[in-house]
């Protein structure tokens, strides 16, 4: 497992990080301070999230507490023009990308049909969310085709060559959608990595259920080399992850990351962990914290008091700016639940939709 | 039974149609080995009981062989239904919500469906797929109804209970049932948990202990009226009989129809209904186009004709994917509201 920041907070790369280290070498100290204001911002918003939805101001919640160094260090390692295809639980990733994390909100608020417009430039790639497992990896791989066909990638100018990543968990490898974007992307040598976020838990259903030996062998067989990190580790995250997208670039193919992390929190807010897992388990995790450890490391490499205070602050202003804007939100109009079905007008949208309106006028007459 | 039942009935025994399904299911399990759960987030001592609570306590019952916790892919979870099905056993996948049915349309429709008329029916798959249908704030990858594609499909048996009587029988007949029957059950009337957003209806009904079977392709007459037929399943069917009881108020006599089994439908009692009526209103809350209130229609069209005294009328929702927000999910679907006006703009024609 690449390892290169332990739990402890010390810097001490496992043997298998070497040929990762000159990926990581090129990050500074302000490098190392963003990626803990990123991690520290998400999760405060991550809580605040959950808060709103106990308070009734979301349908549903999708925490993702426990998993900001496998998202953070893998999101720095994208490029702008890199394709990032996401599960549901990737908050992290859409805010370092640009995504405006009200968007989320909006959806779980229930008052959007959902989405952002991944082309829009300040949306840098990233895909909408998916509710359906492991089905994205198929049309992630379906885009990495195209890149290829495109001549969009391997032209030896890897400032602008493409790259698809796509996140899913450990329970979605089960899927056939997983194994055959794996057979696609190894026939037709994709510019792609899969990234799984092995946050040991499908729900209830524990890894152990979903794989009989790790998970980044998975792929060994279809010609997809893979690579296991410690995904509570954020450096190890942005190295692995810089690597295998700069060799998905340059023509070598796809690969596959098996980051192990784990999901503190509730699968979503309608589920209660409690039933199925231990709180052993748990709080041996949160030993693990990928925050706590850059924290220590942050310190002991001289950050002071102050670039604490100001990140924690800066993450408070940031979770009060949602709660302000979340509770703001109102719902769309009735008449766009007609919107974006199809891409042109469309005669039963049109019938329908007068219908909508006649019968709304309706009432107005009667009254 | 309880024989002593008072006339009031103040003893009777009432389930939700969660306990229901599960105490259909753990009799059969009791009474034929064969019988089995598989599926995701089903086997946990304990746990939740599936993703809407119907095998809470079976677990504990019947331990991890014959409640199968499975890796997610709903493929293999049919796939191992229908290998199962094959050799005598007679599974119950768990689809965990209907949407995902997708995932496994091959398993269902060119296997599961074609097994018997492909070996000259040597073969036979019994299987019972359980599909929990219904807008519930989650959007169009979480909510839809999707019966219709599959009483399309020859082959398979379609069953859409709507109370709790009609479900422990009809899932006791799905499991004896030697076809593969697809048991699409709404999310919002399992019991209390979706009580509020089903209106604050009582979703209990009184359950005879033992078992007992309501045979597939037999619909139920909910309320009697002689001024026109309304026929819908599952949460719709609730907002018809509430509109029913309002246009009574007004003289208009709603008889309601819950065909319990869209594939085959109960002709019969439908087609006497409209014979009888002149009229006939379908209610779904699956989209329009398509839905199984098309096929419905124009078989009572071929039959009723002459019997109609106006057009049939299709409420359903409309032809969109189903929004998160809640407030437009309930202009996607039919309203009360809305099957109220349709039944007495038919009644004026
Ligand atoms: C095709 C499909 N099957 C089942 C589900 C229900 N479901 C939602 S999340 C989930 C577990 C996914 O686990 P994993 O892939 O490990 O991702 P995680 O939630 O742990 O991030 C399941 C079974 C679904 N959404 N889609
Ligand atoms: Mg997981």
């Amino acid at each position: 497992m690449v390892q290169l920041l332990t739990p402890e907070g010390k810097f001490a790369p496992s043997a298998s990080a070497e040929e990762f280290l000159p990926y990581f070498e090129k990050l500074t100290d302000a490098d190392f301070r963003k990626f803990y204001t990123d991690m520290v911002t998400v999760r405060r918003y991550d809580t605040e999230a959950t808060n709103l939805q106990r308070q009734g101001q979301l349908a549903l919640w999708v925490p993702s507490h426990g998993q900001e160094g496998a998202q953070v260090g893998s999101a720095y390692a994208t490029k702008d023009q890199d394709h990032i295809f996401p599960a549901y639980r990737e908050h992290a990733i859409a805010h370092i990308r640009g995504v405006d994390l009200i968007e989320l909100i909006r959806q779980f608020k229930g008052i959007t049909h959902g989405g952002w417009n991944p082309f829009d430039p300040k949306h840098k790639n990233f895909h909408i969310y998916t509710l359906v497992i492991g089905s994205h990896a198929l049309h992630s791989t379906g885009y990495a085709m195209g890149i290829t066909l495109d001549g969009k990638t391997n032209t030896g100018t890897p400032d602008t060559d493409e790259a698809v990543i796509v996140y899913f968990g450990d329970g979605a490898t089960s899927q056939g959608d997983v194994s055959e974007a794996f057979v696609f992307a190894a026939s037709y040598q994709t510019p792609q990595v899969f990234f799984v976020q092995n946050n040991h838990w499908a729900i209830s259903v524990p890894v152990s259920v979903q794989a009989r030996v790790p998970l980044y062998l998975r792929g060994t067989g279809f010609g997809i080399p893979g690579t296991q990190i410690d995904g509570n580790d954020v450096f190890a995250s942005y190295a692995v992850t810089a690597k295998h997208l700069e060799d998905a670039r340059s023509g070598k193919g796809p690969s596959l990351i098996e980051a192990h992390t784990y999901r503190i929190g509730a699968h979503t807010s309608s589920d209660d962990p409690t039933k199925y897992r231990t709180d052993e388990e748990l709080q041996g995790w949160i030993k693990k914290d990928p925050i706590a450890r850059l924290e220590t490391y942050l310190r002991e490499s001289g950050a002071d008091e102050k670039f604490f205070t100001s990140v924690h602050e800066q993450a408070a202003d940031f979770a009060a700016d949602i709660r302000r804007r979340a509770v703001e939100l109102t719902a769309p109009g009735p008449e766009s639940i007609f919107r974006s079905v199809y891409s042109e007008p469309h005669p039963v949208m049109e019938e329908q939709q007068a219908w909508l309106a006649a019968y709304d006028a309706s009432f107005e007459e009667e009254a | 039974m309880n024989n002593n039942a008072s006339p009031t009935n103040t003893d009777e025994r009432r389930l939700t149609i969660a306990e229901a399904l599960r105490e259909a299911i753990a009799q059969e399990m009791e009474r034929d080995p064969r019988v089995f759960l598989i599926g995701e987030d089903i086997g946990i001592p304990g746990g939740f009981g599936g993703a809407f609570g119907v095998y809470l306590g079976l677990p504990e019952k019947f331990g991890h062989e014959r409640i199968i916790d499975t890796p997610i892919s709903e493929k293999a979870i049919a796939g191992a239904a229908v290998g199962a099905a094959l050799m005598g056993m007679r599974p119950i996948p768990d689809m965990q919500y209907s949407d995902f049915l997708f995932e496994c349309m091959d398993e269902l429709v060119n296997q599961a469906a074609k097994m018997r008329y492909m070996s000259g029916g040597k073969l036979s798959v019994p299987l019972v797929m359980r599909c929990p249908v219904g807008t519930a704030n989650r959007g169009a990858q979480h909510g839809q109804c999707p019966e219709s594609y599959f009483i399309h499909v020859p082959g398979i048996k379609v069953v859409a209970p709507s109370d709790a009587y009609v479900a422990k029988g009809i899932m006791t007949a799905a499991i004896r049932d030697d076809d593969p029957v697809l048991v699409f059950e709404h999310k919002l009337l399992y019991g209390s948990k979706g009580r509020e957003q089903a209106g604050g209806l009582d979703l209990t009904a009184h359950v005879p202990e033992g078992d007992y079977v309501f045979p597939i392709g037999r619909g139920l007459i909910k309320r009697e009226g002689h001024h026109v037929t309304v026929v819908a399943t599952h949460l719709t069917l609730y907002r018809c009989l509430a509109a029913a009881a309002e246009l009574a108020l007004e003289g208009i006599e709603v008889e309601v129809i819950d065909p319990v089994s869209l594939q085959p439908f109960d002709t019969d009692l439908i087609f006497s209904s409209v014979e009888k009526t002149g009229r006939l209103l379908i209610a779904h809350e699956d989209t329009l186009t398509g839905g199984w209130g098309a096929e419905l229609a124009a078989r009572v069209a071929d039959d009723c004709v002459y019997s109609l005294e106006a057009p049939i009328k299709r409420v359903a929702a409309h032809d969109v994917p189903l929004p998160v927000a809640p407030i437009l999910e309930q202009t996607v679907v039919p309203s009360q509201e809305r099957i109220t006006r349709e039944i007495r703009a038919l009644c004026a024609m």
